[in-house]
């Protein structure tokens, strides 16, 4: 049996269980939250979700309160309202004033509350804390204790999520700090970078290291798409700027991996962009006309290359530096003739069998498609195999 | 996975992982593993020879030697049904041959599978009763299980026991191989194997070569083509003349390299299609550069089978293409060069897609598990696992619901066989090789992010102090270890995550891949190599000696 409710003058039906903040949200009212979050147990710790309750003594915190039957909730309520708004000055009072270059503008909770309650910045100069700002030596994960607010969220993110139990609370009082393992590095403290915390904090207290600087929620465009590395198929937001990716962030309704991710798929999308990339097709001097080799390179549109270090390079010493295995820098279209014409000598000679073909696990469902129909039909050999088994 | 991460995560009373460092391969479902056991009281059992990452959150750690999971798993089903603890419901409805598997496991007391796989009976007894008590229960493994000369019969005693315990067809249950890449899932479901078309239809079966025949406009081979290991062999033997390499780096990631460079070397013509320029491009005639995942639009489909959209964020770097346009190209010029004449009323002969949407619709037309995927269900958000056969099915999350594939699901009882190389007086160690959460598979990718490097930059062999002292290892003094195909020098790792007589190492990193080392034995039916047992021998290296 459902039990009914009323929210702000609105009759609402809960399930027994149902918090008064899901009741409130599953009919469209809003409550405000910093230390709520839907996948992480409740604890109540920021009290921005305070309510009044008809016949109950002070504020109720919203996100731990079950509802009960013919309970009468006041999401508005003087009461609550000015608790919020105290609050947040509270948080203010020890919070560094810049906004203007946090990598979080745009994107942080406790900046639109502030903006919601129309907070002025606190006139009082109470005790401030001064934090060394990214202090930990770990390469993804940025820190900035100035900003946390206490949330609790990474703490519990680690614990419930990762099961990791890196984060926590140490000291008392205004001396409350968020640690990791016995006020250690994080990675002598079994963190093993996947980044939740990040995902989970609401405001710019933790922060992806490779993305700072690199551009703002407001000034990147997000794409969802699926990660290139294993096989669980997680779904995340590339967030890319000016061409480049400059950051990969949870999809909270990604289907299989929610929030998570680990720390390939979040902080190993850099190799997109190494100047290791082969970036022109690259053919053999013998497979390739001489005379069009010279016109092409005295013309500037192929080089003689070399590889050094894994890297394509133009060879010092140009063309005359040339034998039959030197790598030609070439065209498309040079490449393709290249190759298909060796291709189609071989089949006409010696047959479809004459061919092998490695199809890539990396690709996706329409080119290896369109591989094994490239190798059945066109080469006609069923020789296709991939790393399946490696 | 014939189940979902997501029901095997949330309905399963208990999780069975063998032959599987989840943590470390596929990080976001040992993460859900972890919450099942920690918060929701599931219990865990990890069948591993290593000391891994999982260990320690199990309820029992089956401490087993590489290359006996088959007498391991019989052990459990003896202990099964010696108490009587089987599904006899599922059995008798669902399966055909238990009296033979009853017989096989007969021998495989506590006692015998101890002697063999070094685990202690008591915990063959205990885990049996918990996989018995904590129904339905689910077996996840990876290439712990088959990547060994028995790979097929491994993963048959894994079928065994699930079926045994009446944990197939039903939420929380099921085997579920881990599958390793991205899109390896797909790849195997659009026909990139030598046997199978897409869809898994047998290129030996005359009515589905008719079918592709037909689709296709041109006569097919009938013949059933070569596997990876094959094909080199072929090449070095001057059957193959053109190796087109698509997005693979065999110098590294295939069994004993020194093999592999020598049959590289006598392939005739070699076109490498990839991001970078990799051990095995040094070998290649023409390199096409290729557009990375966030380069281009299409499909992966993951290891439960469901089908997810991939979308451009980036331009490829200076002429790096997308490899459908690639492909595409290649055959188009190839059918102008008369290299093959598909007739021209065949309804998929040609290859003038204007839209990615047209290869997918190819895909619904010939590959009736993929039938119901579209981009536009995908796009609506729909949540589609194979197999889906038409625009209105809504997807299979669990294999086998109600009947297997096949019918009856057949007990395909199987004996211990011990590795193909063991260890001996001249290679004393058995070297088992895996992966670690920083890189992924040859490297090409992962040691070209940053922090990744930075966090796992050289290869470690692991090894056991006791080991290590009797051959005067330092941890982090360089060693070698030499297997009869190969040799290694790398940095130790001196640990007791692997026990006295084993070593360990990854093949992420070319100048010490285990693939040097490693066997190219294969299992004679799937064709697998035993990646995770061979012999080999070590001693200490002085700084400085033998790097060139």
């Amino acid at each position: 049996m459902p039990i009914v409710l009323t929210i702000n003058g609105q009759k609402v039906a809960a399930e027994e269980g149902t918090t008064i903040l899901e009741a409130a949200r599953d009919v469209g009212i809003h409550i405000p939250t910093l230390c709520h979050h839907p996948d992480l147990s409740n604890v109540g710790a920021c009290r921005m979700c305070v309510v009044s309750v008809e016949k109950q003594r002070g504020l109720q915190t919203a996100c731990t309160t079950p509802v009960s039957e013919g309970m009468v909730v006041d999401t508005q309520s003087e009461d609550a309202r000015a608790t919020r708004k105290f609050l947040l000055e509270m948080l203010l009072s020890d919070h560094p004033n810049d906004c203007m270059t946090c990598e979080v503008n745009g994107d942080c909770l406790l900046q639109d509350l502030v903006y919601d309650y129309d907070v002025a910045w606190p006139e009082y100069n109470g005790l401030r804390h001064t934090y060394p700002i990214d202090p930990d030596p770990n390469p993804f994960i940025f820190i900035d204790r100035n900003k946390c607010v206490l949330c609790s969220r990474c703490i519990r993110a680690c614990q419930e999520m990762q099961n990791r139990d890196v984060w926590s609370f140490a000291y008392r009082g205004f001396e409350t700090k968020l640690v990791a393992g016995a006020d250690q590095f994080l990675l002598d403290a079994n963190c093993e970078s996947c980044g939740q915390c990040v995902a989970y904090c609401p405001v710019g207290a933790l922060y992806d290291k490779m993305s700072l600087k690199t551009g703002r929620a407001p000034s990147v465009s997000k794409i969802r798409t699926t990660c290139s590395y294993c096989g669980v198929g997680c779904n995340f937001d590339l967030n890319v700027r000016d061409n480049r990716i400059v950051r990969v962030t949870s999809a909270p309704d990604a289907p299989v991996n929610g929030m998570a991710l680990c720390v390939k798929g979040r902080y190993g999308y850099d190799y997109v962009h190494h100047p290791d990339r082969v970036t022109q097709p690259l053919v053999r001097a013998k497979w390739l006309d001489a005379k069009q080799i010279r016109q092409r390179v005295a013309d500037g549109t192929w080089m003689v290359a070399n590889v050094a270090e894994k890297r394509v390079q133009p060879a010092g010493n140009g063309i005359d530096s040339i034998v039959p295995d030197t790598f030609i820098q070439t065209d498309w279209n040079a490449a393709l003739d290249v190759v298909s014409h060796k291709f189609a000598e071989v089949k006409k000679s010696m047959g479809g069998d004459a061919f092998a073909l490695l199809a890539s696990a990396k690709c996706t469902n329409e080119e290896n498609y369109l591989f094994n129909k490239f190798t059945r039909q066109v080469l006609g050999t069923n020789s296709i195999d991939h790393c399946a088994r490696l | 996975m014939t189940n979902s991460i997501r029901d095997i995560t949330q309905d399963s009373q208990c999780i069975f992982v063998i032959g599987s460092n989840t943590t470390e391969q596929h990080p976001v479902i040992g993460t859900k593993i972890r919450r099942a056991k920690r918060h929701r009281g599931a219990k865990l059992i990890v069948a591993d020879p290593r000391r891994i990452d999982l260990t320690s959150y199990a309820d029992l750690h089956l401490r087993h030697k590489p290359g006996t999971d088959i007498a391991l798993l019989n052990g459990l089903m003896h202990v099964i049904i010696r108490e009587g603890w089987q599904d006899e419901a599922f059995i008798s409805e669902r399966t055909e041959s238990f009296d033979e598997l009853r017989e096989v496991v007969e021998k495989y007391t506590p006692e015998v599978t101890s002697q063999i796989t070094g685990v202690p009976a008591k915990d063959i007894e205990e885990a049996a009763r918990i996989l018995a008590e904590c129904r339905p229960g689910a077996l996840l493994y990876a290439m712990g299980i088959t990547q060994h000369t028995v790979g097929v019969a491994n993963v048959m005693s894994c079928a065994n026991l699930q079926m045994l315990l009446g944990n197939m067809g039903v939420p929380g249950g099921g085997v579920n191989p881990l599958r390793g890449q991205n899109n390896v899932q797909g790849a195997c479901d659009m026909g990139g194997l030598p046997n199978v078309y897409p869809g898994y239809q047998r290129v030996t079966d005359p009515d589905k070569q008719q079918k592709f025949e037909a689709a296709w406009g041109v006569p097919v081979s009938k013949q059933v083509g070569l596997t990876v290991t094959e094909m080199l062999k072929a090449a070095e033997e001057g059957q193959v003349h053109c190796l087109y390499i698509i997005g693979e780096n065999p110098m590294v990631s295939d069994p004993d390299l020194n093999h592999v460079r020598y049959s590289l070397q006598q392939t005739e013509f070699i076109v490498v299609q990839d991001l970078f320029f990799t051990e095995t491009s040094q070998f290649a005639d023409v390199i096409l550069p290729a557009a990375s995942f966030s380069e281009k639009y299409g499909t992966f489909t993951n290891t439960e089978r469901r089908v997810q959209r991939v979308r451009k964020a980036v331009e490829p770097p200076g002429e790096a293409k997308p490899d459908l346009w690639i492909i595409t190209e290649l055959a188009r010029r190839m059918i102008a060069l008369g290299a093959v004449t598909p007739s021209q009323d065949a309804p998929h002969a040609g290859w003038d897609y204007r839209e990615l949407t047209e290869v997918m619709d190819e895909i619904n037309q010939l590959n009736p598990i993929y039938a119901g995927i579209t981009y536009r269900r995908l796009e609506e958000g729909a949540q589609l696992q194979w197999p889906v056969p038409h625009k209105d099915h809504p997807g299979t999350p669990i294999l086998h619901v109600g009947q297997f594939s096949r019918g009856l699901g057949r007990f395909a009882a199987v004996d211990h066989v011990p590795p193909a190389e063991l260890p001996d007086e001249e290679y004393p160690l058995m070297l088992t090789t895996g992966r670690v959460i920083y890189h992924w598979h040859g490297g090409e990718m992962t040691h070209r992010a940053r922090n990744l490097e930075a966090m796992y930059p050289e290869a470690l062999v692991e090894i056991n102090p006791k080991d290590a002292k009797k051959t005067n290892i330092e941890d982090g003094a360089l060693m070698k270890v030499a297997s009869r195909r190969g040799e290694i020098i790398a940095k130790a790792q001196v640990t007791d995550r692997v026990e006295p007589g084993l070593i360990f190492t990854t093949f992420h990193f070319a100048e010490a891949a285990a693939n040097f080392l490693t066997n190219p034995a294969l299992d004679p039916q799937a064709k697998i190599p035993e990646y995770k047992v061979c012999a080999v021998r070590i001693e200490s290296v002085q700084a400085g000696d033998g790097i060139n």
